[in-house]
C-alpha cells in the first residue's frame, strides 16, 4: 500500500499525489462494496421468488442453470433476467421530459449506494468511518424521493403521477417516524458513529442489544423501513390494481431495472441498518466458544438475511393497506409512539444512581 | 494551487452557476431542481470548513424536506409563463437598482476588516477523535439555551397557528374508526341460515 502511494507521489508530487492515491483507494473501496451488492441484490430477487413460491407452494423458477449443472436449477434465473434488461430498449415517451426522464433513475440509484460508504461491516472494516454517520444515512436515504418525484412528473402521464405523489407523500411521512426511532437508538449509544453504537450494545448476551429496552422503536423502525420501501404491505404508490405500476410504468429495459436496483439495494440498506442499531451489529448472540468462532462478518449477514426474510415474508402474507390508514398509522400512531418512548428513555437516564440500581437496568444504561 | 484549493473551486463553480440556474430558467421545475443542487454544493463547501454536522444537517432539512415539498407545489400548480414574464421590463430598472445596492453593500461588508482574510484564518485542524455534533449540542444547551429555547418556541407558535388556520371541522365526511373495524367479529356480520332444500314446484 505505502508503495502505490509513494509511486503515486513521485509521479504527481506529494500534494497532489496523495490526494490522487486516496481518490483511487476508495474507488477500489467503492467496488469492493457495490459489486457485491449488486450481486446480493440480483440473488435477492431470485430468493424472492423462491421463497414466496414455496410459501405458495409453487415452485418458482426452476429452468436456467449454470453450464447444465442438475442442482443449480433456477440459479441461472438473476443473470438471465440481467441480459435481458440490458438488451431491451429504452423507450422514451413523445411527450416526456426527455432530461429529467433520464436523470430519475440516476437520482434514484445514487444516494440508495452512497448511503453504503459509512456502513461498518466488521470492526475496523468501513469506508468512511464519520462522526455523524447515523445522520448522513437519514440524509442520503431522504434523497431518495426526488427520482420518484422526477419520474411521476417527466414521465407526463396520469397513472406515473399519482404514483409519484402516493409513493412521496407516503415516503415523507414515514420518514418522521424513522428519524424519531433512531433518536432514541443514539441516545443510548450517546454517539452518532455506527461502529460506536455496535460497540455501545456488547455484554456478553443478546440481552444487551438495543432492541430489548427499545422493542417498540424497533418494531416502529422496521415497518416505517419497509413503508419507506414502498412494499407490501405499503406498496400503494405501484398498486397494479388502481395504477398499473406508478410512477415507473412508462420506464423500459435498463431504465426501469435502474429504479428496481435502488429498491433492492435499499431493503437490504434498511436491513443492514435494522442488524446494526437493533440486533448487534456484528455482534455473536452469545459470547461463549462456539458462537465467538464464527467471524462477526458472518454475523452480520446471518442477521441482514434473516430481517430480509421478514420483508419477503410480509409481501406474502399480508394483504394491501388502504391509503388513509397508511397515513394514519404513520401520523397517528407511530410519531406520538416514538416521541413518548423518548420522554420516558430521557427520564429513565436522568434517575439518580439509588433508584437505577434498585431495578436490573444497568445492562443498558 | 492544491487539491483542497481545487475541490474548493470546483464547488464554488457549480454552486454560482446553478444559483444563477435558478433564477434564469424558464421552467420552474427546473429552478427547484437548480437549487437542490446549489445546496448540495454548498454543503460540500461546509465540509471543507469541517463543519460536517451543519453540511449533512443542511441536506437533511432543506433537501430531504423543504425542497421536496417545494417540488410538489411546483409540480402541480399550472403556470403560464408568458403571463408572469409580462411587467418584465417595466419593473427592470427598479430591480436592477436593488440588485446593485445590495451587491454594494454586501461587497462593502465583506471588504471591511472584521470579514478579511486576516481576521477569518482557515480553522485548525482538529483532532480525528474531534466530534463536531458533540461540541454543538454542548454548546447549545449550554451558552445558547436561552436563544435555542426561544427559537423552539417561535417555531411551536408558528406550527400552531399553520394548523390553527387550515383546521376544519367539516360534519359531511365519512370516516371509519380502525379499532371498532379491527374488533367485529363474524357473528355481528353474519347470520347462517340453515333450511331444508326446496323443491321446484
Amino acid at each position: 500500500m505505502e508503495y502505490i502511494q509513494q509511486l503515486f507521489e513521485q509521479i504527481f508530487g506529494t500534494d497532489w499525489g496523495s490526494a490522487f492515491f486516496l481518490l483511487a483507494k476508495n474507488w477500489v473501496l467503492i467496488l469492493a462494496i457495490v459489486v457485491p451488492l449488486l450481486l446480493g441484490v440480483a440473488y435477492l430477487t431470485f430468493a424472492e421468488r423462491k421463497i414466496i413460491a414455496s410459501m405458495q407452494i409453487r415452485v418458482g423458477p426452476n429452468r436456467v442453470t449454470f453450464f447444465g449443472i442438475p442442482w443449480l436449477r433456477g440459479w441461472g434465473q438473476p443473470i438471465a433476467d440481467a441480459v435481458k434488461a440490458i438488451m431491451k430498449e429504452i423507450i422514451i415517451p413523445n411527450s416526456a421530459n426527455k432530461k429529467l426522464f433520464l436523470l430519475a433513475p440516476v437520482l434514484t440509484i445514487a444516494p440508495a449506494l452512497a448511503a453504503w460508504a459509512v456502513i461498518p461491516f466488521s470492526p475496523e472494516v468501513v469506508l468512511a468511518d464519520i462522526n455523524a454517520g447515523l445522520l448522513y444515512i437519514l440524509a442520503m436515504t431522504s434523497m431518495g424521493v426526488y427520482g420518484i418525484i422526477l419520474a411521476g412528473w417527466a414521465s407526463n402521464s396520469k397513472y406515473a403521477f399519482l404514483g409519484a405523489m402516493r409513493s412521496a407523500a407516503q415516503v415523507v411521512s414515514y420518514e418522521l417516524a424513522m428519524g424519531f426511532a433512531l433518536v432514541c437508538v443514539l441516545m443510548m449509544s450517546a454517539s452518532l458513529n455506527l461502529s460506536d453504537i455496535v460497540n455501545g450494545q456488547q455484554g456478553g448476551s443478546f440481552f444487551s442489544w438495543y432492541f430489548i429496552p427499545l422493542f417498540p422503536m424497533f418494531l416502529v423502525y422496521l415497518i416505517s423501513g419497509v413503508a419507506e420501501l414502498n412494499r407490501a404491505p405499503f406498496d400503494v404508490a405501484e398498486g397494479e390494481s388502481e395504477i398499473v405500476a406508478g410512477f415507473h410504468v412508462d420506464y423500459s429495459g435498463m431504465a426501469f431495472t435502474v429504479f428496481f436496483l435502488a429498491e433492492y439495494s435499499n431493503m437490504i440498506l434498511v436491513a443492514t441498518l435494522t442488524s446494526i442499531l437493533f440486533l448487534g451489529g456484528w455482534l455473536p448472540p452469545l459470547d461463549i466458544a462456539p458462537f465467538t468462532w464464527i467471524p462477526g462478518f458472518i454475523w452480520l449477514l446471518l442477521k441482514i438475511a434473516f430481517i430480509l426474510f421478514l420483508f419477503l415474508w410480509f409481501r406474502a402474507t399480508f394483504p394491501r393497506y388502504r391509503y388513509d390508514q397508511i397515513m394514519r398509522l404513520g401520523w397517528k400512531i407511530f410519531i406520538p409512539l416514538t416521541l413518548v418512548w423518548i420522554l420516558v428513555l430521557g427520564a429513565i437516564m436522568q434517575l439518580p444512581d439509588s433508584i437505577r440500581s434498585m431495578f436490573p437496568l444497568s445492562l443498558w444504561f | 494551487m492544491n487539491f483542497q484549493d481545487f475541490v474548493f473551486y470546483f464547488f464554488a463553480t457549480v454552486l454560482i452557476t446553478s444559483a444563477l440556474g435558478v433564477v434564469t430558467s424558464r421552467n420552474p421545475v427546473y429552478s427547484a431542481l437548480l437549487l437542490v443542487l446549489s445546496f448540495v454544493t454548498c454543503a460540500g463547501l461546509w465540509l471543507l470548513l469541517e463543519a460536517e454536522f451543519l453540511a449533512i444537517t443542511l441536506v437533511l432539512v432543506y433537501v430531504g424536506a423543504v425542497m421536496v415539498l417545494f417540488l410538489f407545489v411546483v409540480m402541480m400548480l399550472d403556470i403560464n409563463l408568458d403571463r408572469m414574464r409580462e411587467g418584465f421590463w417595466k419593473w427592470f430598472p427598479f430591480g436592477a437598482l436593488l440588485a446593485l445596492v445590495l451587491v454594494a453593500e454586501i461587497a462593502m461588508v465583506l471588504s471591511s476588516g472584521p470579514f478579511s482574510l486576516e481576521a477569518m484564518p482557515s480553522p485548525p485542524a482538529q483532532a480525528a477523535d474531534y466530534s463536531n455534533t458533540k461540541e454543538l449540542g454542548r454548546l447549545i444547551y449550554t451558552e445558547y439555551v436561552y436563544a435555542f429555547e426561544l427559537a423552539a418556541v417561535i417555531l411551536l407558535v408558528a406550527m400552531v397557528a399553520a394548523i390553527a388556520l387550515t383546521l376544519r371541522h367539516r360534519t359531511d365526511k365519512v370516516s371509519l374508526d380502525p379499532g371498532k373495524q379491527v374488533m367485529v367479529r363474524r357473528e355481528d356480520r353474519l347470520r347462517i341460515v340453515k333450511m331444508a332444500s326446496e323443491k321446484k314446484e
